[in-house]
């Protein structure tokens, strides 16, 4: 995807969950993580999906992972590869995978974050071939 | 309390528009209730119960359309989960009809995203930024086209599923839709037609994709008394079952199976019945992969053996051990509204009354199952099932 890049839309971030956004823009890949059941999750939440515990902190991911499936998007201007990344942490996250060709994207791919501009300038995750 | 034989089908209408840009919604609504009212033989002043989902009229819709069409209700429920929710409806209904809520409900569906220029597959659409999942997810570019394809992605990968497989989904689709004479796509296609269009969304080609159609359909659902006092055959519903699937916060991703492994299973316990009694099924045919999936799910064949099992013209009736869709479905008739589920009853119920067109008509169709799903296989979804049997 030489030249041309997407530019991501920003949407409004819910009540709680702005530690993510403003860690994306620190370039910090934020995961929620359950102190009572000792996993992490994604995406974000302020209730564990697997306890419903709310004792729940940030931790920042060590932004690694393995493409588990993707999918080229032909007809968009520009192109652009969306993904599921199994972060090495555990949980999966959608995402997109960027700076390289999407030809030679994929599935079980080593992949690492990189954090690319939101319409209002701040950052978003997106991942790259490790 | 099951509610096997607690309820019967003995309505059903499909509009024959796929492009109504002269029609409101609440026009579209209205006149599939008539349809389907006059095909069972009612009268609108008969309906005590209403069905419809949430998001296909805006705000409060179901209020709005019993309104707009002058409906005096005891019981209504605007249950939405997407595509699926026309399924559920079914359900529903005899449960509400098995508990005496009511005693004839009408389920309706309408959409017009045709005229409406929505471009359903490949344009994301940002829906209520209240929805928890929506900023970790929209930015990415999710339209419905690329989230199926990441699931056919998958299972091509776990399962060595070809793309000539999936194509053999369509041919079959097409093989029905040329009898259908207000199917979108009645052309007859080849598996080297399908794998030959436009690729769209790596592994899904153009002709993987189903139709944009404006439109929609609706049922009558009633006890039995009063199914036996009119005169269309009777179509029970026998079992029915809904599953949610989605990924537990990333921990249990998995797009090679959907939430009909789960619905189909409590469907099937219900009726009681076995796969090889289903002589017709109704599959959600949003793309192909979607189908290859349910039939896996549904355990029609072993997980993973999807796309041997649709190939070779395994889903044309008169051709096929289990004829699908043959009212050419979503992938050559009709999607209206973007909705799959509602014509998937509806063609179920035209089979068991042997009311399909003669050329695809199954013989001796005497139970038959309607499945789907709502939401996207790709990240979050209700499945449903629905078994019918004509008695």
């Amino acid at each position: 995807m030489a030249g041309e890049e997407r530019i991501y839309p920003v949407v409004p971030p819910t009540p709680g969950s702005e530690p993510y956004w403003e860690g994306a823009n620190a370039g910090k890949l934020m995961l929620s993580h359950c102190k009572s059941c000792n996993k992490s999750f994604y995406y974000p939440r302020g209730a564990c999906p697997m306890c419903l515990s709310t004792d729940v902190e940030w931790r920042e991911a060590k932004g690694t992972g393995t493409i588990y499936t993707y999918s080229v998007m032909r007809p968009a201007k520009p192109v652009y590869v969306i993904a599921y990344v199994t972060l090495d942490e555990g949980p999966s996250m959608m995402t997109n995978i960027v700076d390289c060709d999407p030809a030679a994207v994929k599935i079980g791919q080593k992949v690492k974050v990189v954090f690319k501009p939101r319409e209002d300038g701040t950052k978003i995750a997106c991942f790259t071939p490790a | 309390m099951s509610t096997k034989g607690k309820a019967y089908i003995v309505g059903a209408y499909e509009h024959p528009t796929r492009k109504a840009p002269d029609k409101s919604l609440a026009q579209l609504h209205a006149e599939v209730a008539k349809g389907a009212i006059e095909d069972a033989g009612l009268s609108k002043d008969a309906i005590d119960g209403y069905f419809c989902a949430a998001g296909d009229p805006p705000g409060l819709g179901g209020n709005s359309f019993a309104d707009y069409m002058g409906l005096r209700l005891k019981h209504i429920d605007t249950t939405d989960t997407g595509g699926s929710s026309y399924l559920l409806h079914v359900g529903h209904a005899a449960q509400a009809i098995a508990a005496g809520k009511c005693n004839i409900a009408l389920v309706t569906l309408a959409g017009r995203p045709r005229s409406e220029g929505v471009q359903t597959g490949t344009n994301p659409r940002l829906g209520n930024t209240n929805q928890p999942d929506l900023q970790f997810e929209f930015p990415y570019g999710p339209a419905t086209a690329n989230m199926y394809a990441m699931c056919a992605m998958r299972h091509m990968h776990q399962y060595g599923t070809t793309a000539e497989q999936l194509a053999w989904v369509k041919v079959a689709a097409s093989h029905h839709a040329q009898y259908n004479p207000h199917a979108m796509l009645p052309k007859v296609v080849t598996v080297e037609d399908v794998v030959n269009s436009p690729m769209v969304d790596d592994p899904l080609h153009r002709l993987d994709c189903c139709v944009i159609s404006d439109g929609g359909g609706a049922l009558i659902i009633t006890k039995p008394e009063i199914a036996k006092s009119l005169k269309r055959p009777l179509v029970k519903v026998i079992g029915t079952g809904e599953a949610v699937k989605h990924q537990m916060g990333g921990q249990d991703l998995d797009l090679t199976f959907s939430a009909g492994r789960w619905s189909g299973k409590r469907a099937f316990e219900e009726a009681g019945v076995k796969h090889k009694d289903i002589k017709y099924a109704s599959i959600y045919d949003s793309f192909t992969i979607t189908v290859v999936m349910q039939l896996e799910d549904l355990g029609f064949c072993e997980v993973g053996q999807g796309g041997k099992f649709v190939s070779d013209g395994n889903l044309i009736s008169g051709i096929g051990k289990l004829p699908f869709n043959t009212d050419g479905g979503g992938l050559c008739n009709n999607h209206p509204g973007n909705r799959g589920g509602m014509t998937k009853v509806i063609e179920a119920v035209r089979q068991l009354r042997g009311e399909a067109h003669p050329k695809v008509q199954v013989p001796n169709c005497d139970i038959a199952l309607a499945h789907g799903t709502g939401g996207s296989l790709g990240t979050r979804h209700v499945g449903a099932t629905v078994i019918m049997e004509r008695e």
